[in-house]
């Protein structure tokens, strides 16, 4: 059959034929117009069997089902007054807290400026400036290097959060000692985010002169300094806070959820670690142009007296004076200046700057507390530069209690991803910025949803994207987007830094007088552990907890 | 269009005509309904991963909430409608120039250009060439030999105008 021309012979056609014919022509006319109609009829059938089967899996939203969709950001009293606030330690940390207060160097706004003209889409600049305001002031500051504390200066009175030649506000008073800041009347908490030897002592003295305190992690340099921190703030009624930002990962109180809810079954093994492989991750720091014994306080670096005695006591007594120095401690050295991670004489090593940051995303999800054990291993093996603290750590944590092993695995010398799982007898998941939970193929719990199919074992069974809520298996593109951070702007539409979110929490309890999320009980449990895992170490035995008598023993 | 409606094909150049037309509106209709299907489903990731000449304007877009509320509505209904049309020959041209302003959206944000990456990576290997462009030309094609008049509602249509 021809088609050519078929219209205009149609239409011959009905003139010249009877009426029989002209109906014929109408359902072939019909059956050409509607040729394609089955085929939408296939697309509905086919949409539905795959929809039906689909559905089947969905049961994860079923089995995966929770309270809180979102975690909310900390609201900002209405009538908030204005915290005047100190800062003691102002370099590469201590600038990062003052930029998530709000308060950058004019060089700084310069540089995201820079950055934004050559990548219109960083939107770094229009965060910052944009960023809420959290109500401080910042009226005294304390570094014991003076181009640090004159950096600190200018970013505190770039209340405006301008560039150079901007309008900038009354500068704060800079304090050569931290004591003399601590008796300041015109402080009303700090900011502590010095090397680690100074930690626990500078928080006892700011507790004892009754300022509120943000304290960077780790707790404490010395084991006793730990007891006689806790003392201390139990003792009074300042607002402390340990700088474990990562409190505020959205993703943490759902794993915290899905752990108690029994979706993994029961656990026995945990894996955390740290992967770097550049010097700066290795703590070789850059050494500034200007720092000399001049522009330095060294004997103010060196250390709280009675510290360094707990200290020189512990190493003496374990034998552990290979540990120790090199260098004598009164020796003025840019290198331990800048580079103070690598020594002990000043250092809590991969367990105080790394560990606690691993053991405590897991201390939130599974109540973890102190371990009944640590056993370590490890060594310098690969930047041998005369640094004392190892660049590979292994440490065993034993809960007995609990019923499982927490693994911390770290190199400096690779930066290979490994990503947090805990395993349980049901499930394992992954949990970083986003969750990923896989079911095991010998899984009880979900044996009938194995068998009829329901449930794959071994491919991932349940994604959790913050910001997202898609509480369904949702396709690895969207999951590759989410760990590079790229969904956050969503969350409330607008971008957090979970450093700024850790401050702002902060910065309510003390308006409130609630009690913020990583306060001196878990500042404690995250000291001890640490504490443990060095001492393994360096003793080269297991550290065990005799929690009655609240000690490290030696078993 | 009523030259067009003359064009004189033969059986076999109007079936394939027809398939490749029907096979075009299958592919949008099923990326369309997919995408109905999926809750929370969002080009967000995939306008931020453009790259080329216009990569700016496709994040600028998916950086403001309105206008990726709007890209989205877009995506997800026009691709099901304009499946919808082509499978039908329903308002055939409005389809050909609906879908062929889609795949130009598509080809821009995503150009296989030299030393280009994507994190969405394509799922097969590309030089200036990718299967949205080779979409592209065939849906101008398309327009350019129409069969809906033939096969397809628009022949209801084209009878009636006829009949007036």
């Amino acid at each position: 059959m021809s088609e050519n021309n078929i219209p205009l012979n149609e239409e011959k056609n009905n003139q010249e034929k009877g009426n029989h014919k002209t109906i014929s022509h109408g359902r072939r006319d019909a059956l050409k117009a509607m040729a394609t109609l089955p085929i939408v009829g296939a697309m509905a059938y086919g949409v539905y069997s795959k929809r039906k089967k689909e559905m089947s899996n969905l049961t994860s939203a079923n089995m995966f089902h929770f309270k809180s969709d979102n975690a909310s950001i900390t609201p900002l009293s209405s009538d908030g007054k204005t915290v005047r606030l100190g800062i003691i330690g102002s370099g590469i940390r201590g600038k990062q807290l003052m930029i998530a207060l709000g308060f950058g160097t004019p060089q700084y706004v310069e540089g995201l400026k820079e950055a934004q003209t050559n990548n219109p889409g960083n939107s770094r600049l229009k965060d910052f400036r944009e960023q809420e305001d959290l109500h401080v002031v910042i009226t005294g500051v304390c570094d014991i290097f003076d181009v640090h504390a004159e950096e600190a200066i200018a970013a505190a009175a770039n209340i405006h959060r301008e560039g150079v030649n901007g309008k900038y506000g009354a500068q704060p008073k800079r304090y050569l000692n931290y004591r003399d800041l601590l008796a300041a009347e015109d402080v009303d908490a700090v900011v502590i985010a010095s090397p680690d030897h100074w930690h626990g002592q500078m928080a006892i003295d700011a507790v004892n002169a009754g300022k509120h305190v943000y304290l960077e992690k780790p707790m404490s340099w010395t084991v006793p300094e730990t007891y006689a921190l806790r003392e201390a703030v139990k003792q009074s009624g300042v607002i402390f806070q340990l700088g474990h930002q990562n409190r505020q990962v959205e993703a943490y109180g759902r794993a915290r959820e899905i752990v108690e809810k029994g979706l993994l079954g029961p656990i026995t093994l945990i894996e955390t670690g740290t992967n770097r492989n550049d010097p700066n991750g290795a703590w070789v720091y850059p050494i500034h142009p200007d720092a000399s014994p001049n522009s330095i306080d060294w004997k103010q670096f060196e250390g709280d007296p009675d510290r360094i005695r707990e200290y020189m006591d512990y190493m003496t007594s374990a034998g552990l004076a290979q540990y120790v120095g090199p260098e004598p401690r009164d020796k003025f050295s840019l290198e331990r200046f800048f580079r103070w991670r690598c020594w002990w004489d000043y250092s809590t090593g991969l367990s105080g700057d790394l560990l606690t940051h691993e053991y405590d995303a897991m201390n939130q999800i599974l109540g973890l507390g102190i371990p009944s054990s640590a056993t370590s291993s490890g060594g310098v093996y690969f930047f041998k530069d005369g640094r004392t603290v190892p660049d590979v750590l292994q440490t065993a944590f034993e809960y007995s209690d609990k019923g499982f092993t927490m693994l911390y695995s770290a190199t400096l010398g690779s930066q290979f991803s490994r990503s947090r799982k805990i395993m349980g007898h049901d499930a394992t998941m992954e949990v970083g910025n986003t969750l990923t939970v896989t079911i095991d193929p010998r899984s009880e719990q979900y044996s009938e949803k194995i068998e009829n199919g329901t449930i794959k074992p071994g491919e991932p069974f349940y994604h959790y994207m913050p910001g997202k809520s898609i509480d369904a298996v949702t396709s690895a593109t969207e999951l590759y987007f989410a760990e590079r951070g790229l969904l956050y702007s969503y969350v409330d539409g607008k971008r957090y830094n979970t450093t700024y979110l850790h401050l702002r929490e902060w910065l309510e309890c003390i308006r409130t007088g609630k009690q913020p999320s990583c306060g001196i009980d878990e500042g404690f449990q995250e000291a001890i552990t640490a504490h443990m895992g060095t001492r393994a170490y360096l003793e080269g035995r297991t550290m065990y907890w005799d929690a009655e008598k609240e000690e490290i023993t030696r078993g | 269009m009523k030259r067009n409606v003359n064009n004189n094909y033969s059986n076999i150049q109007l079936f394939w005509l027809v398939s490749l037309r029907v096979l075009i509106g299958w592919y949008f209709l099923y990326e369309g309904l997919a995408k109905v299907f999926s809750p929370k489903w969002t080009a967000y990731g995939y306008l931020m991963d453009s790259q080329g000449l216009f990569a700016p304007l496709f994040r600028m877009i998916a950086e403001n909430p309105n206008l990726m509320a709007t890209a989205d509505f877009i995506n997800i209904w026009g691709l099901t409608i304009i499946g919808l049309l082509l499978i039908l020959g329903l308002f055939e041209k409005a389809g050909y120039i609906g879908a062929a302003s889609l795949l130009t959206l598509y080809y821009l944000s995503h150009p296989p250009l030299l030393n280009v990456e994507y994190i969405l990576r394509p799922e097969g290997s590309y030089l200036w060439v990718d299967k949205n462009l080779i979409m592209l030309a065939a849906t101008i094609l398309l327009f350019c030999f129409p069969t809906a008049a033939r096969i397809g509602l628009d022949r209801i249509i084209y009878k009636k105008n006829k009949s007036k």
